[in-house]
């Protein structure tokens, strides 16, 4: 055998024992960082589930609105027993999670299952805003009709439970976005339940 | 849909359309006495939605939204020429103008009215429902304190581009309404009456402005495009009673808007 041939044989011989050596640590790596993001998204919602029990929860009836399962394309009111507390923020908060995780089925989903609220605020003179992971814009189903009941079941279900709120700003990860999911315009705030009124709403 | 650079805060609206048409500016009046609401209808801007990057809606069995609104887009156009009507498409490929731009097609061609395309991820297949534009209210401002300088406004004449459509929501509403008629007619299980929403497209456009969304992508790509020739018919029809309309208005006594 030619000398060169014993040298690149040896040299790749080098290079599959280095292989070898580094594979296991770089699949660790790999694993490592995907438990990282799992267990990222994991305390974020733990965070936020743990503020949602509070000293003043008491158990009520709340009407929430998810989608009809009998008239499509509107919204239907369900009232489902809730522990809510008296306070109106943490009130909202525990309403808004059972919006997302409580829906009967998953037809009647008005908001993609993963999303998380992250902050929410009550404002004097009854300004509602409230902050959703990116979850809510990536997972929305896209067009005018998902996007619209999306936002209306949120103001309708705030309307119904929380009279301190009067409108509602939404929020993006803190950020202020265009548009819900490409459609629906976010830069402005939702009256309760909104409704054509020439004189107030412009349109 | 691809995020949309700003425009200039304001933009002499009412100016560009006049000079477009080879006329003077008109003259300067209170907002929303600027715009020039239309008295008759010389084009319509069809805006088939998303493209470039943006594939809007995808179907599981492989309809793409922005393939299919064009096809819409092109049958729509043969149904309006032969009514008579100017057509003239945002897109006719796979490109993605921003949204401003879209607007920008409406607000450059006076007498105008704008029609964007969707189709839904959800809905009754086989539907479609025609919107008109809610523009949300802004805050509830405090009140100035004393001495306190008072919040900017816009000069006289000038319209703000975010809030264009203002003006135009109640010809837009009744473009809506006509439009739905022949929907309902012709798609059996579509609303009676259009819907109003906040479509952020349509704040933009200085200019009676619908969106159409087409219940969905469930649907095969071929039977989606079989919606395209009737949804021509129903917007020629919609758009002869709507040039009507106009008419209507420009002879009543005292038409002056």
């Amino acid at each position: 055998m030619a000398r060169r041939w014993k040298i690149a044989i040896a040299v790749l011989v080098v290079f599959l024992i280095a292989g070898l050596l580094t594979f296991p640590g770089l699949l660790r790596n790999v694993l490592r960082l995907q438990r990282a993001s799992a267990t990222e998204e994991q305390a974020r919602r733990e965070i936020a589930q743990l503020a949602l029990t509070t000293p003043t929860d008491t158990p009520v009836t709340a009407r929430l609105f998810w989608a009809s399962d009998t008239q499509p394309s509107t919204l239907q009111p369900s009232d489902v027993q809730l522990s809510l507390s008296t306070e109106p923020v943490q009130r909202a908060r525990q309403l808004i999670a059972a919006l997302i995780e409580r829906a009967p089925s998953p037809e009647r989903r008005t908001l993609p299952p993963d999303t998380v609220l992250l902050q929410f605020y009550l404002l004097p003179g009854g300004t509602a805003v409230a902050d959703f992971s990116d979850a809510l814009t990536a997972a929305m189903p896209s067009g005018i009709l998902s996007e619209q009941m999306a936002v209306e079941s949120i103001v309708r279900t705030l309307q119904a439970n929380v009279s301190a709120a009067r409108r509602l700003k939404i929020l993006i990860r803190g950020q202020e976005a265009e548009t819900l999911a490409g459609h629906l315009d976010l830069t402005g705030f939702f009256p309760p339940r909104p409704r054509l009124n020439l004189s107030r709403t412009v349109c | 849909m691809t995020k949309a650079l700003r425009p200039p805060f304001l933009l002499l609206l009412t100016a560009v359309a006049a000079s477009l048409a080879g006329q003077a500016p008109a003259p300067t009046s209170p907002r929303p006495g600027a715009a020039q609401l239309p008295r008759k209808l010389s084009a319509l801007v069809i805006d088939p939605a998303h493209g470039g990057a943006d594939s809007g809606a995808r179907g599981s069995g492989g309809t793409i939204e922005s393939e299919v609104v064009v096809d819409f887009g092109r049958a729509i156009r043969v149904a309006l020429e032969a009514g008579g009507f100017h057509a003239v498409l945002t897109r006719e490929g796979n490109q993605g103008p921003s949204l401003d731009d879209r607007s920008a097609a409406a607000n450059g061609l006076p007498d105008s009215i704008f029609i964007a395309l969707h189709v839904s991820s959800t809905g009754t297949p086989g539907t479609a429902r025609a919107y008109f534009c809610t523009i949300l209210p802004a805050p509830p401002r405090a009140p100035a304190a004393a001495g306190a300088r008072p919040a900017p406004q816009a000069p006289v004449g000038l319209l703000e581009w975010d809030r264009a459509q203002e003006p135009y929501v109640a010809l837009s509403r009744r473009l809506a309404e006509l439009v739905q008629i022949q929907l309902a007619q012709r798609f059996q299980g579509s609303p009676e009456t259009p819907s109003a929403a906040p479509v952020r497209q349509l704040r933009t456009v200085a200019a009676p402005a619908i969106a159409i969304e087409v219940s969905s992508v469930a649907l095969d790509s071929a039977a989606l495009s079989q919606m395209g020739q009737p949804l021509g018919e129903a917007l020629a029809r919609a758009a002869a009673a709507f040039q009507q309309s106009l008419a209507e208005d420009a002879a009543a006594p005292g038409a002056a808007r």
